[in-house]
């Protein structure tokens, strides 16, 4: 089987090329051959049973799990590697990290750094990067409290906010390197159903801004809503991609059928 | 039955119930007893008993010789063996942590011969008696009379030196109490990253930040909440292991006191200036080790418990008003008994 090269010279930002990836921990297959392109802008949901691999593919677009076979590029740049001659260099660490900056992570469990404040988590990367001095970074961060309706928590810390509260400082976090592509990763399946809707509101505010998305998430009436395209996957293969209509309107594979006529 | 519990409003129709779930009962006017703790009590009794005979005891008992233990307690000797143990400790004591802190960064590395190497490390420095190995490093010359540079594993040196002369008895106690402190140190920093959340290290690791940001700012400012309680058992105990160097006779305090008892004889009070130093010092590093670690603790509390020094003045101030008969005022952050008075 031959894997395609990824797209040369490409100008746009947050092209998202999945190819022929393959991941497996042990014996147990979590993704197998699965290729996928998400353009410029554009908002991907990926649905799909519990340990279907979603999130795994979700992990691999910023190589926070490495995959062991294909490629995964943003914008024509491959991810964890680089294209020399006929091999594959793996990219050393500091490459890596600045790839990884194109790719912002919003993770089910908020993952704020507890010991510094809200503001602090925001300017933490783009000071340690050396991308912003300390007072343009501020700056920057309290103009993303401020988008994410949360700038009178500027100097609170983690523990003192609501779930949502802290998502959206996640979210904030994540913004402050101006990534090409967001990865959502079930930002709210942590939370008080109540809470769900400060999160979706500012997850929708982002789509409207031209922002590739690629969101895991189990809110079918917000992936309908927001998406352009659903991918529905189970067992490490993708057997539905389409526009929400299509997908939850119409599915034609029967693993779809039934995930969405238990979830509905 | 006659009734004693106020009634406030009884309606004259129903009959009068005496039983406390009447509905008219006002309980905010009911006397609270509370149960008698009796085992408390006299355990309590004899605590009290046997301290007081304590105290008494040191004030009458002669062997004491208190004005002995006055005329040494600041003595010039004692002192300069105090700045040695304190030395002891810095030097040791740092040297042991930052060596801990890359054993543990190498315990845990991905690579096995460095994680290996730290394994080994440990294992054969917690293997060894502090008090054997001291002994061990001051007698190094009778294994390796000299130490040099020079070509490997031959018996080529470009420089070369005694090493009794390289290895002084400070030296001996400094290398023993370092590696032994290290190889301590190294699982205690361990533990502390250890209990750090993976989610932060992905969510940095994301952010793209390099690794030594990650270390520095991420995980062992969140680790040192678990580190800092067992480091500073570390710490003190180091502090009084010094007095083990006392073997390779190095002036530290607890030696000086061994000197000047085999001397005088007045071995009781020697040794009572050497405990109360050891006290004082301990407890200036026990109040240390408070604020440290409710430095570390910002973040991970909502709300950071007062000082002593914030709990008495609040106190002074509650009293205070209470003496001027007017309301105390009620601290914004009022702790739940206050609250509940």
């Amino acid at each position: 089987m031959t894997i395609t090269a990824p797209a040369a010279d490409v100008a746009t930002r947050g092209l998202v090329e999945i190819r022929s990836v393959s991941k497996s921990y042990g014996a147990h297959e979590v993704l197998h051959d699965v290729s996928l392109t998400i353009e410029p802008g554009e908002v991907v949901t990926i649905l799909g049973p519990s340990g279907s691999g979603k999130s795994t593919l979700l992990r691999t677009i910023n190589h926070l799990e490495s995959v062991d076979r294909g490629w995964v590029a943003i914008d024509g740049e491959l991810i964890g590697y680089e294209h020399r001659g006929d091999r594959l260099f793996e990219l050393k660490e500091r490459e890596i990290l600045k790839r990884r900056t194109q790719v912002g992570v919003v993770f089910q469990n908020f993952n704020l750094f507890p010991h510094l404040t809200a503001l602090a988590n925001i300017i933490e990367a783009p000071v340690a990067l050396k991308r912003l001095s300390k007072a343009d970074a501020r700056q920057l961060a309290l103009g993303l409290l401020e988008r994410v309706g949360l700038a009178d928590k500027a100097d609170a810390y983690p523990r003192q906010l609501s779930g949502g509260q802290q998502q959206r400082v996640a979210i904030a976090r994540a913004l402050a390197l101006q990534p090409k592509v967001l990865l959502f990763d079930e930002p709210t399946s942590a939370l008080d159903p109540e809470l769900v809707g400060e999160v979706l509101d500012v997850i929708r505010d982002l789509a409207d801004l031209g922002t590739t998305l690629v969101i895991v998430t189990h809110e079918l009436g917000f992936a309908r809503e927001v998406s352009d395209r659903i991918v529905f996957i189970d067992h490490g293969r993708i057997l539905e991609v389409g526009t929400p209509a299509d997908v939850l309107g119409n599915p034609q594979h029967p693993r779809t059928k039934d995930f969405l006529g238990k979830a509905l | 039955m006659t009734s004693v519990l106020p009634r406030t409003t009884v309606d004259a129709d129903t009959p009068v119930r005496h039983d406390v779930h009447a509905p008219g009962t006002d309980f905010g006017a009911l006397t609270v007893v509370h149960t008698r703790h009796w085992g408390r009590w006299i355990l309590g009794a004899l605590v009290v008993f046997v301290v007081a005979q304590l105290v008494w005891s040191l004030f009458t008992e002669p062997g004491y010789h208190w004005d002995v233990f006055a005329k040494y307690f600041f003595a010039p000797a004692i002192l300069r063996g105090l700045g040695l143990t304190l030395l002891l400790t810095v030097v040791a004591g740092s040297i042991g942590f930052v060596a801990g802190g890359v054993l543990a960064l190498m315990r845990l590395s991905k690579s096995p011969l460095l994680s290996s190497f730290a394994w080994a490390f440990i294992w054969f420095f917690r293997s060894i008696p502090l008090l054997v190995q001291v002994i061990v490093w001051f007698n190094l010359g009778y294994l390796y009379p000299t130490i040099g540079l020079g070509i490997p594993f031959t018996a080529e040196y470009f420089v070369e030196f005694q090493t009794v002369s390289l290895i002084s008895a400070f030296a001996a106690a400094v290398l023993g109490l370092a590696l032994h402190q290290a190889a301590y140190s190294a699982e205690i920093i361990r533990g502390g990253i250890l209990s750090v959340d993976q989610g932060q290290l992905e969510a940095a690791a994301a952010l793209g930040l390099p690794a030594r940001v990650r270390v520095t700012r991420i995980i062992l400012p969140q680790a040192a909440r678990s580190i800092l309680p067992n480091a500073f058992n570390e710490i003190i105990g180091l502090l009084k292991g010094t007095s083990i160097v006392s073997v390779i006779a190095l002036s530290e305090v607890f030696y000086v006191t061994q000197v000047i008892y085999n001397r005088n004889h007045m071995v009781i009070p020697m040794l009572a200036v050497a405990v109360v130093w050891y006290t004082i010092l301990t407890t200036v590093l026990s109040i240390a080790q408070f604020y440290i670690e409710r430095h570390f603790a910002k973040g991970s509390v909502r709300e950071l418990p007062p000082t002593p020094i914030q709990r008495a003045r609040r106190w002074v101030s509650e009293q205070w008003a209470r003496l001027e008969d007017e309301p105390a005022p009620v601290p914004a952050k009022a702790a739940p008994e206050e609250a509940r008075s």
